[in-house]
């Protein structure tokens, strides 16, 4: 039997199977090239690893525990394992991604970087990294998005980060994106854009990969020291689907593991309120990638709807698509009210408030009850998203499905 | 006669308008359309509406969800384009997802039918284009590239390749808008161009007032147009828009 995943890695045109490549308008093309030659030096320097695992250790707070967690376990009998990202310094696995990528733009002597962010877990790590390394931050968020992740904004904003709101389209995360490579087209001479998940153009989602996959090396062997054995089940949500690929990495092809991913099923994908873009949307090319998407049949993008600000997007990353088509991986999803549901039902069971992203995950084990051992990832903590669920449960009491 | 040749024989710098399919709304864009020509347009560059349009400025984001909003959508603007026959030369602009979900052979078909010729998709850089320039030229159609400040030299022996009727020198880093000036850097991408290809070298993306068009063609071969007529038909409507193509043409010749 196998035991160790398979090594996911993309051609030279950045592609993952017919998944992938570079569509970015040529004035960016330079700047992507010059990101990808740094990234290939950099991988292989050891010099990188090991300030970048000193600072995963001593900043950042790295391993994080794989948590057995049993009142869980025993609700919905199976086994459950939760790697605990929520630990991570700044509340979500997003800094694993950024603490790379600045010591990236620090090597490419870019003295500024922008991001774009969601739920504003990936816009708070990249404020962060920005004090941490002294860089100029800007971040782009939808203003439907700043609203309701308003503490994040605050957060950002003590951190020495301008955050700008952004009124276009649908006013979340894609046109946050949007606007963030148009900053990137003006200002990519001085300018790293540090995107936040596994999507864009080539090198980034193989870049991110590689960054987050940490998460997937360290759960596997402390599973391996704790239950002595590998789990049956590996279970993530996905929205661009960084956390994802960073646990599903370390398992991907290992005969006996089920890899899960789950995306927002919104309103219920019979509606056109969701963002379930890998299990239910088409093939074509959104944010410099060709990936699953979610389009009109003319090709203009539709808007996704969920209730969480960080799952909230059209679109996913190209080796989603890739593991998808492959059969390595298979995708689930669950609407916002299981979302909300298991969000209480998580916290209530294991005094541990989960992000709504992650609370996705832990819905489709309450519906699913896989039997075994299954590692939960949970990407991220969920005081950002208290207020949300509070103002929710009073709109529409009493499931707290939004009006 | 080929794009190339007809914007060569013109006899004169090229004046490009964008307009966006649509805009400022479906019942006035025919109105536009007549008028920027009549104004002197050499040819023109017609935006086919996009829901993301990350290559373009406010302005050009309103024209598209306007449009949009009256829905006008990329089959729409084939037809109304298509049914109003320009009587200069065009080439659309769009982004690629719009070709991919009709089918690069298939849209290259209907934009050749709808007069085209040629189109330029700001997210599809040469090195992702190979099928697109070939279903572009079983149409006819020029694959029109862009070449910006950061390319460099062996970038731009590619697009040059690569592409046909003119190339498009972005002139600044950024995105379309209006500009108070015309950038210092958009000289130097067309003597760029100019040392490669003698194919027309039209300059673009921030060429806003009738100076920086006559600036800009003192070095070009002609200037694209678009935020600023736009921005003035949303201000002040169709004829304050045609008069500043006039004021153009008045400009550069």
């Amino acid at each position: 039997m196998t035991t160790s995943p398979i090594d996911i890695q993309p051609d030279e045109h950045g592609r993952f199977g017919e998944y992938g490549g570079r569509y970015a308008p040529e004035v960016l093309m330079p700047a992507l090239l010059e990101v990808e030659r740094a990234w290939r030096e950099l991988r292989t320097d050891d010099a990188f690893w090991t300030e970048l695992n000193t600072l995963r250790r001593d900043y950042a707070g790295r391993p994080t525990p794989l948590y057995r967690a049993d009142r869980l376990s025993e609700h919905i009998g199976a086994t459950v394992w939760v790697k605990r990202e929520d630990l991570m310094h700044t509340g979500s696995h997003k800094l694993n991604n950024v603490l790379g990528q600045c010591l990236l733009a620090r090597r490419l002597g870019k003295p500024r970087v922008i991001a774009e962010t969601g739920a504003g877990q990936h816009g708070v790590a990249t404020a962060t990294g920005a004090a941490r390394f002294g860089l100029d931050c800007v971040v782009y968020m939808g203003a439907v998005d700043m609203e309701r992740q308003a503490l994040n904004v605050f957060r950002m904003e003590m951190l020495g980060t301008k955050v700008v709101g952004v009124e276009s389209g649908s006013r979340t995360l894609k046109d946050a994106i949007n606007e963030a490579f148009r900053d990137w087209v003006a200002n990519v001479e001085d300018t790293h854009y540090v995107i936040g998940s596994v999507v864009g153009p080539h090198p980034f989602p193989w870049m991110v990969k590689e960054l987050q996959r940490v998460v997937g090396d360290e759960a596997r062997e402390q599973m391996l020291a704790q239950a002595g054995k590998l789990p049956e089940t590996v279970v993530a949500c996905v929205g661009g689907g960084s956390n994802a690929i960073g646990i599903f990495s370390g398992f991907v092809g290992i005969d006996g593991v089920r890899l899960v991913g789950v995306e927002p099923g919104g309103l219920g994908l019979a509606t056109e309120e969701h963002g379930a873009s890998v299990s239910a949307g088409s093939d074509g090319v959104l944010h410099g990638a060709r990936t699953r998407i979610l389009q009109a049949p003319d090709g203009l993008i539709r808007e996704a709807h969920s209730v969480s600000a960080g799952l909230d997007y059209p679109g996913s990353g190209p080796e989603h698509a890739y593991l998808r088509a492959s059969g390595l991986a298979e995708y689930a999803s669950v609407t916002d009210e299981e979302a909300l549901e298991a969000f209480h039902t998580f916290s209530r069971l294991e005094g541990i408030v989960p992000a709504l992203e992650a609370a996705h995950a832990i819905a489709w084990l309450l519906r699913e009850r896989p039997s075994g051992d299954v590692i939960l990832m949970l990407s991220g903590r969920g005081d950002k998203d208290v207020e949300t669920v509070k103002n929710l449960a009073s709109q529409d009491a009493p499931d707290g499905r939004p009006s | 006669m080929t794009l190339e040749t007809y914007l060569r024989e013109r006899g004169r710098k090229i004046l490009a308008p964008y307009l966006m399919c649509g805009f400022p709304s479906p019942q006035a864009f025919p109105d536009l359309l007549a008028g920027v020509i009549d104004a002197g347009a050499d040819m023109l560059e017609i935006g086919i509406p996009f829901s993301d349009p990350l290559m373009d400025g406010p302005v050009i984001q309103r024209a598209a969800d306007v449009a949009l909003g009256n829905e006008v959508r990329p089959a729409v603007a084939l037809r109304t384009i298509e049914a109003l026959a320009p009587s200069v030369p065009f080439v659309y602009m769009t982004y690629y997802n719009p070709i991919l979900a009709m089918g690069e052979e298939e849209f290259a078909k209907r934009a050749r039918a709808a007069g085209a010729d040629g189109v330029i998709v700001p997210d599809l850089p040469v090195d992702e284009a190979t099928s697109w320039i070939a279903a572009s030229r079983a149409q006819d159609l020029a694959p029109v590239f862009l070449a910006a400040p950061t390319t460099p030299r062996d970038r731009l022996e590619a697009l040059v390749a690569a592409g046909s009727g003119f190339v498009y020198c972005v002139s600044l880093l950024g995105v379309t808008g209006v500009r108070a000036s015309l950038s210092d850097r958009a000289r130097d991408v067309v003597d760029a161009v100019r040392e490669l290809t003698d194919r027309p070298a039209l300059v673009g993306i921030g060429v806003s007032t009738p100076e920086q068009a006559a600036e800009a063609c003192s070095f070009a071969d002609g200037v694209v147009v678009g935020s600023a007529i736009l921005a003035a038909a949303e201000r002040d409507g169709v004829d304050a828009a045609v008069s500043l193509v006039k004021q153009m043409r008045e400009a550069i010749d």
